[in-house]
């Protein structure tokens, strides 16, 4: 039981690692909506799986924002927000797929060379979760550093966070942890309405309220 | 005093959140300027009266999750005070910004309330006895900063905001990496739950931990708050923001968020310091520090704006005190301490006076701002003394701290003096050359009529007490300073 509840640990963040990578190569706004979806679903499994393992209860409402927030609500409003902006065009990635799939594999391979040696006298299960969960924030990084539109900034950002999720997690009892990721998932909302300021701003030139309040004075 | 402290109802470091904290929901419903302003300078100087007490009498740190020690109730008063006199401030500068319609009536509200959740973000991360809950309290700070940054809702406004969040996120996400390998190394040693992130305790039984994985946590810690102190080359948000969001908030963002930055790394340094076999954190900060130090010298004679001006200065001097407290030992830390304060004193005083520029100039652009010794000659001279002062110049606290650190360095590592005695010229230089085109010389035209005119008082006390500490610095303060920088190794 012991070995298979830590293989299943290791086969969950190995799972959030591989979407991280599906993420690198989609050149479609909606496609990367999608999978940032799945990444989410992975986490939220994943994080679930340590409330067990751990019999920690409290960790199931970690898991239970990633699924709803992550998952579903989020990438729906962006999804909503890129079909009526009509943005859903190809993104331009920096370097091409080739030479990022291979920065991708150098960070991964980066980060086992250094979390595994240090995180020795952790235990097994936090030292690899460790290692994977600093593969998907660096992969979430350079994500952000490849991309030059807003919202895959902001779906690379996110999926940063994911790995801050998993290695909070993965670390057995560490306190907080729920309240540390409200508080991410706040910044996340502060984040999508950002965008949703900004997509206005560029079509009209403006911000709309500053119009409207224009307007008013006007009639006053 | 201590019997009257014992006669409230609550402990003083709990007032320091809650009377922030309450005084953020009042003024989120009070749409009247003055009222708001005057509420916003009562709630400010009570936070400021609390915190005084804290000096004499100080809670037990076994109890709750806050504490105060020696090394943060410098940055707790430091921050109240200038808490303080930036509302006074703020108070005439927001008048005259909804006077000119540059700011609209209705984020009145807004504005008073962030600025007292600020204050309450900032207490927390200072007196927080948890290394999470300070994580907390830092995202909050930037989050509230960042929505004042955007505040003019102009186009250039929202981009600085924006370029702010994102890069604080980033910063803020690699602190919290870094939040949780301290844990996962405080882990084995000190057992799970809440004792394995409180500071006392942690410090208690740094040097049983595991030393790889507490230098893989500096360096991400290093990062991620470095980011928010503005060290180059994680500075690019800081320029954006002081230039584009309200003035008060520039002074907040020099004198007091770059400082909470600030104290979060020392404490993480403490803990590495306390592990024999981690690595020094100091090389790190000295290189950070040198490298902020230079390129901010050079930055300086570039800039067209004059907030943007200072907003460099700030990189040059927290460069400066990173490298102060990354060179360590008693004397360069103490050194460290005093241009904190100092730089903090003084930047947020020439804030003051660059708003009240900006407003009697109708701009922002140095080109356009000249011979304000003539044409406004207190707020001139002002200015003047002020920028001499952060220049180095002496007989000013600054001079006398650049002083201490400079002669510490020769005394130690004489060829990292080199380069730091080279980044002070350059700086000073790029000021001074700054300040004669902006200070004398024919006038320019002013918008505004010097009739009603905003409050002088907070930026004449702050100058005040920099040439004082320049002077003469009392005996009680030196040996307490000096205590600080033992404790900080």
């Amino acid at each position: 039981m012991e070995r298979f509840s830590l293989d299943a640990a290791h086969l969950l963040a190995g799972g959030m690692v591989l979407v991280s990578f599906m993420m690198l190569y989609q050149n479609r706004i909606l496609g990367l909506l999608n999978v940032f979806a799945a990444h989410a679903v992975v986490l939220s499994l994943s994080v679930a799986w340590q409330a067990y393992i751990q019999a920690a209860p409290h960790l199931y409402v970690t898991a239970a924002i990633a699924l709803i927030l992550k998952a579903i609500i989020i990438p729906v409003a962006l999804h909503h927000m890129v079909v009526r902006l009509g943005v859903h065009r190809d993104i331009e990635t920096v370097g091409g797929i080739g030479p990022t799939m291979l920065m991708g594999i150098g960070l991964v391979a980066l980060s086992m060379v250094v979390m595994l040696p240090a995180a020795a006298e952790a235990d097994p299960i936090a030292r690899e979760d460790l290692a994977l969960a600093l593969s998907v924030i660096l992969l979430g990084l350079l994500m952000m550093v490849t991309r030059q539109n807003a919202i895959s900034q902001i779906v690379g950002f996110m999926s940063l966070e994911n790995g801050l999720v998993l290695a909070a997690t993965g670390a057995r009892g560490m306190p907080l942890v729920v309240e540390i990721s409200v508080a991410f998932s706040v910044l996340v909302a502060f984040i999508v309405i950002g965008v949703f300021l900004f997509r206005i701003r560029e079509r009209f030139d403006t911000i709309d309220t500053q119009a409207l309040d224009d307007f008013r004075e006007g009639r006053e | 005093m201590t019997a009257f402290l014992h006669l409230l109802p609550f402990a003083p470091i709990d007032a320091l959140l809650a009377v922030p904290g309450a005084a953020a929901l009042i003024l989120a419903l009070i749409s009247s300027y003055k009222l708001g302003a005057r509420l916003n300078m009562l709630a400010s100087g009570i936070t400021f009266l609390f915190a005084l007490t804290l000096l004499f009498e100080r809670p037990d740190p076994a109890v709750g999750f806050l504490f105060v020690d020696d090394l943060n109730i410098v940055f707790i008063v430091l921050g109240t005070f200038v808490g303080f006199t930036t509302s006074i401030f703020s108070a005439s500068y927001i008048g005259h910004e909804i006077e000119i319609g540059r700011l609209k009536p209705g984020y009145i509200r807004f504005y008073h309330g962030m600025y007292q959740a600020l204050s309450l973000s900032m207490n927390l991360g200072l007196t927080a006895n948890n290394v999470g809950l300070m994580w907390v309290a830092v995202e909050l700070a930037t989050l509230t900063t960042v929505l004042m940054v955007g505040l003019y809702r102009t186009q250039a406004a929202l981009e600085a905001a924006w370029k702010y969040f994102i890069l604080g996120s980033v910063g803020i996400a690699l602190a919290l990496f870094g939040t949780i390998l301290i844990y996962m190394a405080a882990r084995p040693v000190i057992g799970e739950g809440h004792d394995a992130m409180v500071w006392t305790t942690l410090v208690a039984h740094a040097a049983a931990f595991s030393p790889e994985l507490l230098n893989v946590a500096f360096v991400f810690l290093m990062l991620g708050y470095g980011t928010k102190v503005g060290l180059a080359p994680l500075h690019a948000w800081l320029p954006d923001a002081h230039a584009e969001g309200p003035t008060p908030i520039s002074a907040v963002l020099s004198g007091l968020l770059l400082n909470v930055a600030l104290y979060a790394l020392l404490r993480f340094k403490m803990l590495l310091a306390a592990n024999p076999f981690a690595v020094a954190p100091g090389p790190l900060l000295v290189t950070l520090g040198l490298v902020s130090l230079i390129f901010a010298g050079f930055m300086l004679y570039l800039r067209r704006d004059i907030k943007r001006l200072f907003a460099y200065s700030s990189i040059e001097h927290m460069g400066l005190i990173a490298f102060a407290f990354g060179m360590g030992g008693p004397l360069a830390n103490f050194a460290g301490l005093l241009h904190m304060t100092m730089h903090s004193l003084t930047k947020s005083a020439i804030f003051f006076a660059v708003g009240q520029v900006a407003q009697v100039k109708g701009t922002q652009k140095i080109a356009d701002i000249r011979g304000l010794t003539e044409s406004h000659p207190t707020l001139g001279w002002s200015l003047v003394v002020g920028v001499a002062a952060i220049a180095g110049l002496p007989p000013m606290g600054i001079f006398m701290s650049e002083f201490l650190l400079v002669s510490s360095t020769f005394a130690r590592q004489p060829l990292l003096a080199v380069p730091l005695v080279f980044g002070l010229l350059i700086a000073s230089g790029a000021l001074v050359w700054r300040l004669t085109g902006i200070a004398f010389g024919k006038p320019s035209p002013s918008v505004v009529d010097a009739g009603k005119r905003p409050s002088m008082l907070p930026l004449i006390i702050h100058l005040i007490l920099v040439l004082i500490a320049g002077l003469y610095l009392p005996g009680p303060l030196v040996a307490w300073f000096q205590n600080v920088a033992r404790m900080l190794g």
